[in-house]
């Protein structure tokens, strides 16, 4: 019998079921990056001056900025002259009432992948913004959404249509000047969703976006904004796929989530980007920066991931809790495989009185995927009371993987109470052997394992997403099991 | 049932079993004494089809097919059961969800359906008063803060919902106290059967006394050197290996 690394080896290996492109006419800028750029790409989304004023302070900001290098990842330099900044569907200005009108490419992409589109309207308990490149091209359950008072639409609309709403909480969280990535973000950002949820409302359905890259060779940027008033509630998924290709594609999306007094956002994201393949060709460079803040007294936001996909993640969805008695949650499952790279982690910013954070981060390393967990509790001196637990385990698959813990804590307040607990297991010969003993295959007996391991965080995800998640880690872990 | 002929295994290129012969007829339970290192669970995990542990010669004939063409998960839905010595831990999967999974990939062999939901709690109910155990027992994480005890009544469990027709059950007494034998003890001998046959590996009669075996067989340096019906136990007790440790240095010379 081969031993349990070549096995293992083989079961991780697999091909992406994602990979294939869809032939619709773009509407694509030349690759490069200038001031002229910023303007034609305001003007084509028929941008207000102070957006473009906006973008373009962000693109001089940008210029001064050096790419970090700081985290554990390794990749050749990204020549951001050969990323083409725009692309969209054609006929964007007639864009499509309802799902009837929308390109039948389109829906064909979305059938392959499996996206239920069609089951959702039937379902109806979610709405669906469905971002397709860089411009949103489906946007449903409007109306009893609006009936509610609650905004849910592209980002690009609500520029034109809430502009007071984007003057006001755009950049609030996530500065033009905050890192790099969210600079250039802030620059050339396609699209994405805006939220906005009034004071004591309590979103009638979960929120939905999916994203997928699709034309060769253009990055895309969303950004998306979530404000939710004083004692409202909305839950927000958002969940991509992408086809396969060989060029590298840089994705560096900015999410800002703002939470008033008593307001609690929760936002789920289940991430499966093209990897690249085994040898690591190709892949989505995943260099995302999401903050949250909680401005207000218990207020709550909570983050929850489940990333199987890109070739290299950078990813800190991060918690400021302002407001006293404000609580932050980040659970997190992180799958690295072939030769996948993950620096990814949270930070919680305690600055208000008895505020509180909880941290449950599960990692998977398999093939010769690298992964770290870096990770940020900080206690402010006016953070009086402030709690931290902060949970890290992280689970080998095979001895060519592997993971790094990386976890910071600053106190400023000799009152707060910080624990970390970390744990590194592998997936055990004997576990398999035990399993497979009762007489479950090893595929079967590794996504029972893997499933077990991400418990606490799958019990965070919203029902359908919860069962999705689950099957993509089988699916990521599936292979050619004898 | 079992047939293993003149087989020799080793560990890390380390020979253990060095010609074993045994027979197991349907519904015999045999016991495989021997002190340590003789080679008792080795034999154990060979039949199972352990990785690690390599059959170098001899064969074994398992309801008249050769068991090394057989996988593990094969194996075990051709009804091969292994009670482990050290049942292992997966934290955050529920028992009830493996035995279910274990459940019907059995019957899924054997192309019969699913075992529906009502269906199989009320099966699982009925096991678990075998080894008297509580319904909470189920919604655990497997093996994970057992007690010794707990852990060795959940592979009777595993057993009682599997049916295997020939159990293997590795120095299932290892680390019970008094009580917890006897009720592992009686859930074993509750599901004997003219139909099941066992394998019952131990270092010390005590568990004989309460899983009575039908033939005992003494290991020692890889071999069988003496066997016997249950009385071979009393006499291994009351003189020790060494006494069959002489018998085994009289054979090799």
């Amino acid at each position: 019998m081969a031993d349990t690394g070549t096995q293992l080896d083989a079961l991780v290996r697999r091909e992406y079921k994602e990979g294939f492109i869809t032939d619709i006419e773009s509407d694509t800028f030349p690759p490069g990056l200038d001031e002229d750029v910023i303007r034609a790409l305001s003007a084509k989304k028929g941008e207000p001056q102070f957006m473009l004023d906006w973008r373009l302070d962000a693109f001089a900001r940008w210029q001064q900025m050096r790419e970090p290098d700081w985290a554990h990842v390794s990749y050749p330099k990204i020549d951001f002259r050969s990323i083409s900044y725009y692309s969209a569907p054609k006929r964007p200005e007639d864009g499509p009432q309802s799902l009837d009108e929308v390109d039948p490419k389109l829906l064909e992409t979305y059938e392959k992948l499996g996206i239920p589109i069609e089951e959702q309207k039937m379902l109806a308990g979610v709405a669906v913004d469905a971002v397709f490149d860089s411009v949103s091209v489906a946007t449903t359950f409007k109306k009893s959404l609006s009936k509610a008072g609650v905004i849910f639409c592209p980002i690009s609309e609500a520029v034109h249509e809430h502009p007071e709403l984007i003057k006001k909480y755009l950049g609030s969280v996530v500065p033009v000047t905050d890192n790099f990535y969210a600079s250039l973000n802030a620059a050339v950002f396609s699209d994405g969703s805006f939220v906005y949820v009034p004071k004591g409302v309590r979103c009638p359905m979960e929120l939905s976006t999916y994203f997928r890259i699709n034309a060769m060779n253009t990055g895309q940027f969303e950004r998306t904004l979530i404000v939710a008033e004083e004692g409202s509630y909305v839950s927000y998924l958002e969940g991509c796929t992408a086809p396969m290709r060989d060029e590298n594609q840089l994705h560096a999306a900015v999410v800002e989530l703002v939470a008033m007094k008593d307001a609690e956002i929760k936002y789920s994201t289940v991430q499966n980007w093209y990897p690249g393949d085994e040898e690591g060709r190709g892949g989505i460079y995943n260099f995302v920066t999401k903050r949250g803040i909680c401005r207000g007294e218990r207020a709550k936001i909570s983050w929850t991931q489940v990333e199987t996909g890109s070739a290299i993640t950078w990813k800190y969805p991060s918690v400021v809790l302002e407001g006293d008695h404000s609580i932050g949650q980040f659970y997190s499952v992180a799958l690295t495989n072939n030769m996948q790279q993950a620096d990814t982690g949270t930070k919680m910013i305690h600055v208000g009185k008895d505020t509180s954070s909880t941290i449950v981060s599960k990692g998977i390393s398999a093939g010769r995927g690298q992964q770290s967990y870096r990770g940020l509790v900080k206690a402010l001196k006016s953070a009086e009371n402030a709690r931290n637990h902060s949970q890290c385990d992280s689970l080998l698959m095979g001895d060519k993987c592997g993971a790094h813990t990386f976890p910071y804590i600053e106190i400023k307040n000799p009152t707060a109470k910080v624990e970390h607990e970390a744990t590194t297991s592998r997936i055990g010969e004997d576990q398999l052997f035990y399993c497979r003993q009762r007489g479950l295959s090893e595929e079967d007996a590794v996504s029972m394992i893997v499933n077990g391991f991400c418990k606490e965080v799958f019990r965070e995800l919203p029902m359908e997403f919860a069962v999705e998640a689950q099957k993509l880690l089988g699916i990521s872990l599936e292979g050619a099991v004898g | 049932m079992l047939t293993i002929k003149n087989l020799h295994a080793t560990v890390v290129g380390k020979p253990i079993l060095k010609g074993i012969n045994l027979e197991i007829g349907d519904g015999e339970v045999h016991a495989i004494m021997g002190p340590n290192g003789s080679g008792k669970s080795t034999l154990a995990n060979v039949i199972a089809g352990r990785e690690g542990y390599e059959v170098t010669e001899g064969t074994i004939t398992y309801k008249g097919k050769n068991l090394f063409d057989l996988a593990v998960e094969e194996r075990a839905r051709e009804g091969i059961f292994l009670a482990f010595q050290y049942p292992v831990e997966i934290p955050g999967v529920s028992n009830i969800y493996l035995l279910k999974a274990a459940v019907n990939a059995g019957r899924k062999h054997r192309g019969e359906p699913d075992l529906d939901a009502m269906g199989f709690l009320k099966l699982v109910r009925e096991k678990l008063k075998l080894v008297e155990m509580r319904d909470e027992f189920l919604h655990r994480s497997i093996n994970e803060g057992f007690s010794g005890g707990e852990k060795k009544r959940n592979e009777i469990l595993q057993m009682a919902m599997l049916e295997p027709t020939l159990a293997v059950l590795d120095e299932t007494d290892s680390g019970l106290d008094i009580d917890a034998l006897k009720i592992v003890a009686n859930g074993v001998n509750s599901l004997r059967s003219a139909e099941r046959s066992m394998i019952v590996v131990t270092h010390y009669q005590r568990l004989l006394d309460y899983i009575v075996p039908d033939y005992v067989h003494v290991l020692a340096q890889g071999k069988v050197v003496k066997s016997g019906g249950k009385e071979l136990a009393h006499e291994l007790e009351a003189h020790g290996y060494s006494w069959v440790g002489d018998d085994a240095k009289a054979a090799a010379g």
